[in-house]
């Protein structure tokens, strides 16, 4: 199949219409996803092709319908569960964290928990403090749960498709930030691996390792620097549960240098797991420490500039990089 | 085996249960569990008449002190006793405990160390039991301490708007812990807040497994045709919250008065009365149990303990990566040429 244009809110739709068709059990549950059709589109129509014995719109109540996908994975169902926002993991980690992640084990391989939790964080929408945040790091903290951020358009698709084959729990966290994205879906052809990281951009000076939107944010910083000389890989992980290290300490100890960059903020964020595991992989090839550029320790706030400065943008990646490379310093290290 | 003296099946199952739970307290003092979060349901075997109320098939998960329901729907106490001493030949491969056994043989999904955790979990059973259109029901077990947990509510909502195949049984011991039940909430008429979310419920006198029985059978019936229901069995905790706890939030009077509604003897004392079982069938029956567990519990003893290999199992699916021991973390960073 050819390449075809559209967005990732489609291909993800897509991903969820061919998931279901492929496999009955696949079942839908979460607050807004039928009659509205989701909060930000996602599953719009599918009450109407598939039935409301498998679109399950449930009262507000995350604990409860977290808790019933699990149960539902325990006795035959494939659920997926919808959390609007993944600033409401707080009202559901026990159902990820103590019940999901550990009924395998606890159990000794007597149950699984083949649930898929879908859910979107991320900043960009002035959607202030309490549904702006990237809080991937929480679930990659927990053995048991898998957990992917798709970039593109194709791993929207295609790893959503995977997601909905895995027999382990697996929490699938998009970014409000690319819903309206354009980009190629090809359905016969995955961007890469499932766990294994891809590289979106290849140079020899840096390597920028990140995820999610800040895919795009890096690759605009390495066509910047680019310009002025320097070269730039932009590794994406995709996937911080499985996570394959080695075609990462391949690329830093070819290039000498690596930069960490999340949208997640800096202090015990999934930052740091990465900088930590390329000094330990690379650390004899290391001419320069690795430098993480990622969110302010700050609640995110409503208004648009004080929004936007609490994230890395393009232009920070960038000077950030061309100080590690060249050791000019930006206007604002004063 | 059931014999056609319905009490006297009830008391066997309640005698059962009392004894298995004597015994983990003797293995206890004899150090062979493994730790001490042992949570003894002595004193509510009256949940045998639940348990009787369930078919084949039918699924539930427990809460932390849940050995009796587990023993009264099928679980082998050797099995239990193995799992309770962390042994490889337990329920779970020693990997769960006494307060995380499953088996789902016998339709057990799960006890649960968190208050109120696997109750939403029935729901999802009985969502599938629906959809699969099998004929089963799912029950949760759970303590009065769950009563005051908001999930339960939720559950209970998502339940009765989807017509599930649902039972929540409250075993109301009077405790969470050390709080008795009058400190911890304003109501205890727990049957008035099922019925508020539209399902059926009742109140059940756990020292009266007779009357347990009769009262839960109409309502699991009921939620085998699609009207969910709740159950809440009053009874006592003979002892404390776990192995390590004296009670000193409680007095002998209270205690002499709760234990004085034992529901093993109770149901002795009918079968004795109204001529069912003569004094010295039972005895014998006592002591065949006595010796099914003084057996169960030396075996189990003997088991051997897991492999430390298995530590990395069952994390996830077989087929799927297992996670990196840190070990082998390790020599991947050091043992490289550097």
């Amino acid at each position: 199949m050819t390449a075809v244009e559209t967005t990732y809110r489609e291909a993800l739709r897509e991903a969820l219409i061919d998931g279901m068709e492929a496999d009955d059990t696949i079942t839908l549950m979460g607050e807004e996803i039928g009659v509205y059709g989701g909060s930000y589109g996602v599953t719009n129509g599918l009450l109407d092709r598939f039935g409301a014995e498998r679109v399950l719109d449930t009262p507000i109540s995350e604990p409860g319908l977290v808790g019933t996908a699990v149960g539902a994975a325990l006795t035959g169902l494939r659920p997926v569960a919808e959390i609007m926002y993944i600033d409401f993991a707080g009202l559901v980690m026990d159902q990820l964290a103590n019940q999901a992640a550990k009924i395998r084990y606890m159990f000794g391989g007597q149950l699984g928990v083949p649930l898929l939790l879908r859910t979107q964080g991320g900043a960009g929408r002035s959607a202030a403090a309490q549904h702006s945040q990237s809080l991937e790091a929480w679930f990659a903290h927990t053995p048991g749960l898998r957990v992917v951020l798709p970039a593109t358009v194709n791993d929207a698709y295609h790893l959503l498709r995977e997601a909905l084959t895995k027999p382990d729990p697996v929490i699938f966290i998009e970014h409000k930030g690319l819903y309206t994205r354009k980009g190629d879906l090809d359905k016969d052809a995955p961007d890469g691996a499932w766990g294994q990281p891809v590289r979106r951009r290849t140079g020899s000076d840096l390597v920028i390792v990140t995820y999610s939107r800040m895919v795009f944010e890096c690759l605009a910083a390495a066509d910047a620097l680019e310009a002025q000389g320097i070269s730039t890989s932009v590794i994406d992980i995709r996937s911080l549960n499985p996570l394959d290290m080695s075609p990462i300490a391949d690329a830093v100890r070819a290039a000498g240098r690596a930069m960490v960059v999340t949208e997640s903020c800096l202090t015990a964020g999934f930052s740091a797991e990465l900088s930590a595991r390329i000094t330990e992989h690379c650390f004899d090839w290391l001419e320069e420490p690795v430098v993480r550029v990622a969110g302010e320790d700050i609640p995110i706030a409503v208004a648009p500039d004080l929004e936007a400065q609490s994230i890395p943008t393009a232009a920070l990646i960038a000077e950030t990089a061309d100080w590690l490379v060249t050791r000019r310093a930006p206007q604002w290290a004063g | 085996m059931p014999s056609n003296r319905p009490l006297f099946d009830l008391y066997r199952t309640m005698r059962r249960i009392r004894t298995f739970e004597e015994r983990v307290g003797e293995m206890f003092v004899r150090g062979e569990t493994a730790g001490s979060m042992l949570h003894l349901s002595i004193g509510e075997e009256g949940v045998a008449g639940i348990c009787a109320a369930m078919a084949d098939g039918d699924a539930f998960t427990t809460h932390h002190r849940g050995h009796g329901i587990f023993l009264a729907r099928g679980g082998d106490p050797v099995r239990m006793l193995a799992e309770i001493g962390g042994k490889a030949s337990g329920y779970c491969g020693g990997k769960g405990g006494s307060m995380h056994i499953a088996d789902t043989a016998v339709g057990h999904l799960g006890a649960n160390a968190i208050v109120g955790g696997g109750i939403p979990h029935v729901v999802g059973a009985g969502l599938s039991y629906k959809r699969l259109k099998t004929d089963q029901v799912a029950l949760a077990f759970f303590g009065d301490g769950a009563m005051q947990q908001g999930v339960l509510y939720e559950s209970m909502n998502l339940a009765a708007i989807w017509n599930l195949p649902v039972v929540f049984v409250c075993i109301n011991n009077q405790y969470g812990m050390g709080t008795r039940i009058d400190k911890a909430t304003a109501n205890t008429a727990f049957d008035e807040r099922a019925r508020a979310f539209g399902l059926n419920g009742a109140l059940l006198d756990g020292s009266d497994v007779e009357a347990v029985n009769a009262a839960a059978t109409p309502i699991i019936d009921a939620a085998r045709e699609g009207a969910p229901g709740f159950l809440s069995m009053t009874c006592y905790r003979f002892h404390g919250h776990a192995r390590m706890d004296k009670s000193p939030y409680r007095d002998d009077t209270e205690e002499a008065e709760g234990r004085a509604r034992d529901p093993v003897a109770k149901a002795r004392g009918v079968l004795i009365e109204r001529a069912e079982a003569p004094e010295a069938e039972l005895d014998a029956l006592d002591r065949m149990i006595a010796d099914e567990m003084d057996t169960a519990l030396e075996a189990a003893i003997g088991e051997g303990a897991p492999d430390i290999a298995a530590m990395f199992a069952d994390v996830y699916d077989p087929g799927e990566l297992p996670p990196i021991p840190v070990r082998q973390h390790l020599a991947a960073i050091l043992g490289e040429d550097r």
